[in-house]
């Protein structure tokens, strides 16, 4: 057992680490900057690259910032909902898993960049196509992980509580769907990365708004600083999606289950 | 003497049907169990001991024979009255120990005070005072078998069935955890079927031992262990104690 002493310094330790190496990847940034005299056109540097966050009105960072995070949750979130209800139901249903999971999985293979094009017809421009593109780009991780989890379960336990007369809602809930968390908070991490590109590619074709497409627009003029920017906003999205996928399962999952 | 009995086995045959052939699991079990009796169920891997186990759980059928428990004077409810332990603790490891324990009376929806109280006095009885709130992976394996047998008895079922429960566990651990059974059985005054591959265990532990053989399975013997309790570790080295060992040898085949 670790006394808090130890187990403070340690998190001190860590956090400080975390910062340190995110600054030094800045300035070996602005190393190679300064000293291989690369064009600002090619590479800008990190200051110039961060000025560009005052040109708000320009960018409009806030507005579209806000659009590129509400595609990536959208999806990643509507993915979570229908990836662990279809898991669940496919647990309940031994029929409609061997049914509906070929389907899906085939269905998986189509290149989402492709559906694009597509999502434009049926929905116009906009945030939905954008939600959409998210959630078919990063669902499956989640239905596959958490189909995973459920069926997880040692036979013996389950005779155990079948011995007590336990509801299929009893096991469900007091067995199955906890021992399944640690499986399905992998997949959601999983996912997370995937919800970032699948929104972003959403916005370079189906878009007016939102990062994406402010990189596009940028592009035409050569504005690599905000591009760059741009492209730290987009991490900036998924690293705060993460954090709150690491924070939710450190709140649900017993330390000991966690995957890492 | 069959009416007093809180058990009774008449002639019970199970047969797993395979996709090719059938399986005979067992066959010809006839035995009585009275209240309060810790029976040991010994016998090689095959012969069928887990599945007598899982038909008296209800959790199997059986085709042939006559399976029942409970008596006028002992009433049995299959849903409440059977308490179970295996070979791994299987543990929630996301539960701390006293909400492990606490599952059975859950999920019959016991009032909660009521069991809290119970599982604390049952936790006391296996010697986890202290670890109520501890999760599984700090226990150690004995440990955590004792929390699984405090889950067995906390909502007071009269049959406790146990399949190979220490078998998991060293030697040192499985010898200690067999004198705190007998302890535990002494104090909760439970029916115990106990089922082993362990000779010396089925003999140290049970006032009655039932020998099943593998192939066919079948149902080789049933007597009284004329040992008296409190029991200690020394009674190995007695000569009745040896001469009921070589009894079970003989009929598994290996005197």
């Amino acid at each position: 057992m670790e006394t808090p002493i130890k187990d403070g310094r340690e998190k001190l330790r860590k956090w400080v680490l975390i910062i340190v190496m995110h600054l030094l990847a800045v300035l070996a940034w602005q190393a190679w900057i300064t000293l291989g005299e690369v064009e600002p056109y090619i590479m800008p540097a990190p200051l110039d690259t961060f000025a560009t966050l005052l040109e708000f009105k320009e960018y409009r960072w806030v507005h579209n910032t806000m659009i590129t995070a509400a595609s990536v949750f959208g999806g990643f979130w509507l993915a979570v909902v229908v990836g662990i209800t279809l898991a669940v139901l496919f647990s309940w249903s031994r029929w409609l898993n061997d049914a509906l999971m070929p389907l899906i999985v085939s269905l998986n293979m189509i290149p989402k960049v492709a559906l694009g094009p597509i999502f434009i017809v049926w929905f116009s421009y906009g945030l939905g196509p954008n939600i959409l593109i998210a959630f078919s780009i990063c669902f499956l991780p989640i239905l596959i992980t958490t189909t995973r989890g459920l069926g997880e379960v040692e036979p013996e336990l389950i005779d155990l509580v079948r011995t007590l007369r336990a509801s299929r809602w009893q096991i469900f809930t007091k067995i199955q769907l906890p021992g399944a968390l640690p499986f399905i908070f992998s997949g959601m991490k999983v996912a997370v990365v995937l919800a970032v590109a699948g929104a972003i590619v959403g916005e370079f074709i189906a878009s007016e708004e939102g990062l994406g497409y402010l990189m596009m627009q940028v592009q035409v003029t050569l504005d690599t600083a905000g591009m760059f920017m741009a492209v730290l906003m987009i991490t900036a999205v998924g690293v705060t999606l993460y954090a709150i996928v690491l924070l939710l399962e450190r709140l649900l999952v017993v330390s000991d289950a966690r995957m890492e | 003497m069959a009416q007093s009995s809180f058990i009774s086995l008449e002639g019970v045959r199970k047969v797993y049907r395979g996709p090719k052939e059938d399986f005979l699991a067992v066959s010809d079990v006839t035995f009585d169990v009275h209240a309060g009796e810790l029976v040991s169920m010994v016998g090689p891997s095959g012969c069928g001991k887990t599945t007598v186990l899982k038909i008296l759980a209800g959790l199997h059928s059986h085709e042939e024979g006559t399976v029942r428990i409970g008596s006028e004077h002992a009433s049995f409810d299959p849903a409440r009255d059977i308490g179970m332990v295996f070979q791994q603790p299987l543990l929630l490891k996301w539960r701390r120990v006293m909400d492990n324990v606490l599952l059975p009376s859950e999920i019959l929806g016991i009032p909660m005070t009521e069991a809290r109280e119970r599982a604390g006095y049952l936790l006391e009885m296996v010697g986890l005072t202290g670890f109520e709130q501890s999760y599984p992976y700090e226990l150690s394996g004995g440990m955590q078998q004792r929390a699984a047998i405090a889950r067995a008895l906390v909502h007071d079922p009269k049959l406790i069935l146990m399949d190979e429960p220490f078998g998991a566990l060293d030697a040192l651990t499985r010898e200690k955890m067999n004198l705190e059974l007998l302890r535990i059985w002494g104090e909760s005054g439970k029916t115990i079927v106990f089922v082993t591959h362990g000779i010396q265990e089925a003999v140290f532990l049970g006032n009655r031992v039932v020998v099943l053989t593998a192939g066919p399975a079948r149902m080789a013997d049933n007597f009284l262990v004329d040992l008296p309790y409190p029991r200690g570790l020394d009674l190995k080295t007695t000569e009745a104690f040896g001469d009921y060992t070589r009894r079970i040898y003989k009929l598994l085949g290996m005197e």
